[in-house]
């Protein structure tokens, strides 16, 4: 045993790809599932979100713009960050589920893999998703899906690390940008998830974390006039009815809560809840004028 | 000497409008419970047509009871045999279609030359092409054994009401689900007529449902605990409203609403089709059009040469009778909506935008609107934001690609744009980067029971037509 | 616009300038306005317009001055049972039947008009087709309809058939100082495309050609709605460019009363009254007159006519 005493870690903000403290000055204290003290996190503001969305605003032209094969190597490299910090996700969902190390290990590594799911699926969304359209007529037609645009999510409650990744990875692997509130009693996987994101290629922006009460910061994203979407995956039904009456004023569409295990298959519903499909026409005719049979 | 061409009405005669109809419910129709009927008159001559049921909260509970029991037994059936009744139901359209668009045409005011040619056909083979959806659901690359997801409560507006009855009851019903739908207040026959259809089809009662009514006829709807899906086809405005009354319920949604879609034309498009674009995609249905192109964005140097040709074909647009067949543009739906119209106009005008518009008779009875056109708007006045719906077109210049894509984005609106360009790179990028669920590339406003229509941001979400409109009937 | 035609290059950069054409746009526009339906009072005017505009055709290898005489009879009282009947535009022919005609319709407004510059092909020496139009004038043709080297267009030289049309317009002149009108005929079946269709009306205009003709009547495909349309979008144009006014000439395939009805509506509402004359519009047809007089004798008697109540020539 060394009597050394360890440097403690301050857990910030990931807001457009920097660490910033909530603006607000506020922390909370997170502590692990016996109530021991664990760290101070930031209690993000209304205000932090909405500089979140500007964040994620600005991020969005870009990514989205980017390659689908890029999208896919930077999500590719999000696991493999992760995957060379396994150890430090495995404590810190042991910590804040209160599970083995052998079972936080098992979420660590679904999350992990979820990341590989997705990486593989960027450029593969607009080929289940799209494709041309038989009209009944000299046209050119073709569906393709696009990134809705601001995605503000609430992330699942009980699992930190996994159900976050669940819900954020499909928005991204979309193209769309992110602003996610972390677990309220379980933010410090998410939180340090933000590390990994700043060293994978991500661009500041794509993806922003909060921790704090989704209660409090939630509202004004599920008003905000330049949120495109929610995901209220951790919103409790009370709160989720009152996001996403708020939510009509600009009819952001919304993945409602449902009971989800993290672990199953992810499917494509989150994948497809963040696009939209734009149909473009143009006509075809002939070779020739007048029936000409070149 | 001029060449006037003679009236050439298309006949009444093919149409037998009752005195009065009742509400469909359960196969059979009756009165309203508490008795309460309202009138629908034709808009171009504001004569009283019929006179149809008010559907009451009671006559919305009985109808989704009665769309609830049939539920069970149509949402077993084998789905080949519910195609056979979709594809009965396309033929008899197809048989009947002569009838329809000569009462789409007295009940809605649009020109016989439209029902005709485009509402009837697109009807017809909207149901035609769900009908084959019915039995291949597994195949729809939404997973193995998809299930409907049971009573759908459908609002639809008046503007293209058969159509619009086509796109929410065809995919509905090749899913599994059964339906109750509320017709728009001013243009209910067709519908009910549809209901007849249904009886000649031998659709089992109760998978049909039609309740006449105004807005609280359809807001009773939207929020019936027995309803699982809500599809919604109207105004933004009200769009909102239903989905703050279905926001905690695990009722599925989808809306297309308004839009202000931009058409953009570029130096090199090719001229005489970019003005038929226009003229078609502002002055179809008088404009009365969710997608319709009601911003004309044009590059500033064939600005002048283009608002020449573009003035010069309006003034051949024919306005008047909607039978006549070889009427442009008929009336405008109602009074309501043309006093709409007048108020915007005038908005533009008192702006500081200039109007144009050619010279034509209107007649003396009924809602009319000449086509009318404003130059010099810019996108701070209201009629280059607001929804217009009616035959005004708002004309903005543009100088680079870049101006004109941020213009046609700079709306809360999404749903349509077109562009006009010879080169087919540009119009690829430009498409790429307009926010619009449609868009009309050296064409404008065509439809087709394949291709999936719907819009981005306040335009609304979910799509209909082609294989996406079939996700919103189904549990995926 | 003297310029325009200064060199290959400058004519070449002019005429790829002009707008492209959407072919899908185009036939829908051309389909839409044939919906129009044309009734009672509309139909009779419009019938009696379609005869008065029709250049009665015959350009067979059989020719001969006797069928030649017929057909003028026929253009000059279409319908024997009605001398109410309006004449034909003109009959049109073969050079070597230029005098019989005009003989035969001395003193009638109907015009002869002969096609020359080795129709239908055009493949000759510039002199050949020179003698040829000249030839045609001397015999007394009041129009002259020529064909367009279209091999010369199709590869590019456009300067090369301009100066051709020119040439060949001098050659329309007579020697009293007044001239034989000069329809020049495209081929738009063998140009193919409609942007070439465009550029060519430009060029033949930019010649000076006092019409614009779709074809010979001798290949495949000959007048469509959509290929008139195209021409008299660019009669429009160009009379809006430079003040000329010039006709067009659809020929060819035209045979039912409710097919030039439909070429009238394009007319009327592309171009407008003042092209709704046979001074600035014909029909090159043959089999569309008794049709077309089948049609009257409807109107004007409420029974449905048969081709045995009109004159076979």
């Amino acid at each position: 045993m060394s009597d050394r005493l360890s440097v403690f870690k301050t857990y910030k903000l990931f807001v457009g790809g920097k660490f910033p403290r909530s603006e607000s000055g506020r922390v909370y204290e997170v502590t692990d599932s016996k109530g021991n003290w664990l760290a101070n996190a930031p209690l993000s503001s209304r205000k932090d979100g909405r500089d979140a969305v500007v964040a994620a605003r600005k991020a969005f032209g870009g990514w989205s713009g980017a390659t689908a094969y890029n999208r896919g190597q930077i999500l590719y490299r999000v696991a493999e960050m992760l995957e060379g910090r396994r150890d430090q996700f495995v404590a810190e969902v042991a910590d804040a589920e209160g599970l083995s190390k052998s079972k936080a290990a098992a979420q660590v590594d679904a999350a992990i893999d979820r990341w590989v799911w997705y990486a593989g699926w960027t450029d593969k969304i607009a080929q289940i998703a799209g494709g041309t359209n038989p009209v009944a007529g000299p046209f050119f037609n073709v569906s393709s899906p696009e990134p809705t645009g601001v995605v503000a999510v609430v992330a699942p409650q009980e699992s930190s690390l996994l159900g976050l990744v669940s819900v954020i990875a499909p928005v991204i692997a979309g193209g769309s940008t992110v602003v996610v509130v972390a677990s309220e009693k379980a933010p410090l996987p998410a939180l340090s998830l933000g590390e990994v994101l700043a060293t994978s290629d991500v661009p500041g922006g794509v993806v922003n974390i909060l921790s704090g009460k989704a209660a409090e910061i939630f509202p004004a994203l599920a008003a905000h006039q330049d949120v495109n979407a929610l995901d209220l995956a951790g919103a409790d039904a009370e709160l989720a009815k009152a996001l996403e009456i708020a939510a009509a004023d600009n009819l952001k569409r919304v993945v409602r809560p449902q009971a989800v295990d993290w672990s199953a298959d992810p499917g494509t519903k989150r994948l497809m809840a963040f696009q939209e499909t734009k149909t473009v026409w143009h006509p075809t005719g002939s070779l020739g004028a007048g029936g000409s049979s070149y | 000497m001029a060449f006037e061409y003679a009236p050439a009405p298309e006949s009444r005669s093919v149409v037998d409008i009752a005195p009065s109809y009742g509400l469909f419910i359960d196969g059979e129709f009756r009165e309203a419970s508490d008795g309460k009927v309202f009138k629908t008159v034709s808009p171009s001559t504001e004569e009283v047509l019929s006179e149809v049921a008010q559907a009451s909260a009671e006559d919305v509970d009985a109808a989704v009871k009665a769309a609830r029991k049939a539920f069970e037994k149509w949402s077993a059936l084998p789905g080949a045999e519910r195609a056979k009744y979709l594809f009965r139901i396309a033929r008899i359209i197809q048989e009947r279609s002569r009838e329809l668009a000569v009462l789409e045409t007295l009940d809605n005011g649009k020109p016989i030359k439209e029902t005709r040619d485009a509402d009837l056909p697109l009807v017809a083979a909207h149901f035609f092409y769900y009908a084959g959806w019915a039995d291949k659901l597994d195949h729809a690359g939404f997973g193995p054994g998809p299930k409907p997801l049971g009573v759908a409560g459908q609002v639809i507006p008046w503007n293209f009401p058969l159509l619009m009855l086509a796109w929410k009851i065809a995919p509905a019903l090749a899913a599994g689900n059964t339906v109750v739908l509320k017709p728009a207040e001013t243009t209910p026959l067709s519908a009910l007529f549809f209901a007849d259809i249904c009886r000649q089809a031998g659709l089992p009662k109760g998978v049909v449902n039609i309740l006449t009514g105004d807005g609280t006829t359809g807001a009773a709807l939207v929020a019936h605990d027995g309803v699982d899906k809500v599809a919604f086809t109207g105004s933004t405005a009200v769009g909102k409203a239903i989905a703050r009354t279905v926001a905690g319920t695990d009722k599925k949604l989808t809306l297309e609403l308004g839009g202000k879609g931009a058409n953009i034309v570029f130096d090199d498009a090719p001229i005489d089709q970019a003005v038929e674009g226009i003229i078609n995609g502002i002055f179809f249905n008088q404009g009365q059009v969710c997608c319709a192109g009601s911003r004309l964005l044009v590059q500033e140097s064939i600005q002048d040469e283009l608002l020449d040709a573009l003035k010069r074909r309006m003034s051949t647009l024919r306005v008047g009778d909607p039978l006549d067949k070889n009427t442009d543009i008929g009336a405008i739906n109602s009074a309501e909506q043309l006093a709409r119209i007048r108020a915007l106009a005038d908005s533009g005008e008192a702006e500081g935008a200039e109007r144009w518009a050619p010279a034509c008779e209107l007649p003396a009875n009924g809602y009319w609107f000449a086509p009318t056109l404003f130059t010099g708007v810019s996108q701070a006045h209201r009629i280059a934001r607001e929804e217009i719906f009616g035959p005004v077109l708002s004309v903005l210049t543009f100088r680079t690609p870049g101006e004109a894509v941020a213009k046609a984005n700079n709306s809360e609106y999404g749903l349509s744009a077109g562009i006009w360009t010879e080169k087919g790179s540009r119009m690829l990028a430009v498409a790429s980067k307009l926010r619009a669920g449609v868009v009309w590339a050296n064409t404008f406003n065509k439809f087709d029971p394949t291709s999936p229509f719907g819009g981005y941001k306040e335009s609304g979400f979910g799509r209909e037509g082609g294989r996406h409109g079939l996700e919103a009937y189904l549990d995926v | 616009m003297a310029d325009v035609t200064a060199s290959d290059a400058s004519l070449r950069r002019f005429l790829h300038g002009l707008p492209g054409v959407d072919p899908v746009g185009l036939e829908a526009r051309a389909a839409a306005l044939g919906t129009r339906s044309i009734k009672t009072t509309a139909k009779a005017y419009a019938i009696d317009l379609a005869i008065s505009m029709i250049d009665l055709t015959t350009l067979e290898g059989a020719d001969t001055p006797g069928k030649v005489r017929a057909l003028c009879a026929k253009a000059l009282n279409p319908d024997p049972t009605d001398r109410g009947t309006p004449r034909t535009a003109a009959i049109c022919v073969y050079p070597d039947m230029v005098a019989t005609a005009a003989e035969a319709l001395a003193g009638s407004e109907v015009k002869v008009a002969s096609v020359a510059t080795a129709f239908p092909a055009g493949r000759a020496a510039l002199p050949v087709k020179l003698a040829d139009t000249a030839d045609a004038v001397a015999a007394g043709a009041d129009e002259i309809d020529m064909v367009i080297d279209r091999g010369a267009f199709l590869s590019g030289r456009y300067l090369s058939v301009f100066e051709e049309i020119k040439a060949v317009k001098d050659a329309c002149r007579r020697t009293d100082g007044s001239a034989a009108r000069l329809k020049v005929i495209f081929e738009t079946g063998e140009l193919s495309t409609y942007d070439n269709i465009r550029r060519a009306s430009w060029l033949g205009m930019l010649a000076g050609a006092d019409f614009i003709k779709t074809s010979t009547g001798k290949v495949a495909v000959n007048a469509t709605p959509a290929n008139t349309l195209l021409m008299l979008e660019a009669v429009r144009d160009f009379r809006a460019a430079t003040g000329v006014q010039v006709g067009v000439k659809p020929a060819g395939g035209i045979r039912t009363t409710k097919d030039a009805l439909k070429f009238l509506v394009l007319v009327n509402e592309t171009v407008g009254e003042e092209w709704l004359t046979n001074e600035w519009f014909r029909f090159g047809a043959s089999s569309l007159l008794n049709d077309l007089l089948m049609q009257r004798q409807k109107l004007s008697t409420g029974r449905y006519s048969g081709p045995d109540y009109v004159t076979v020539d």
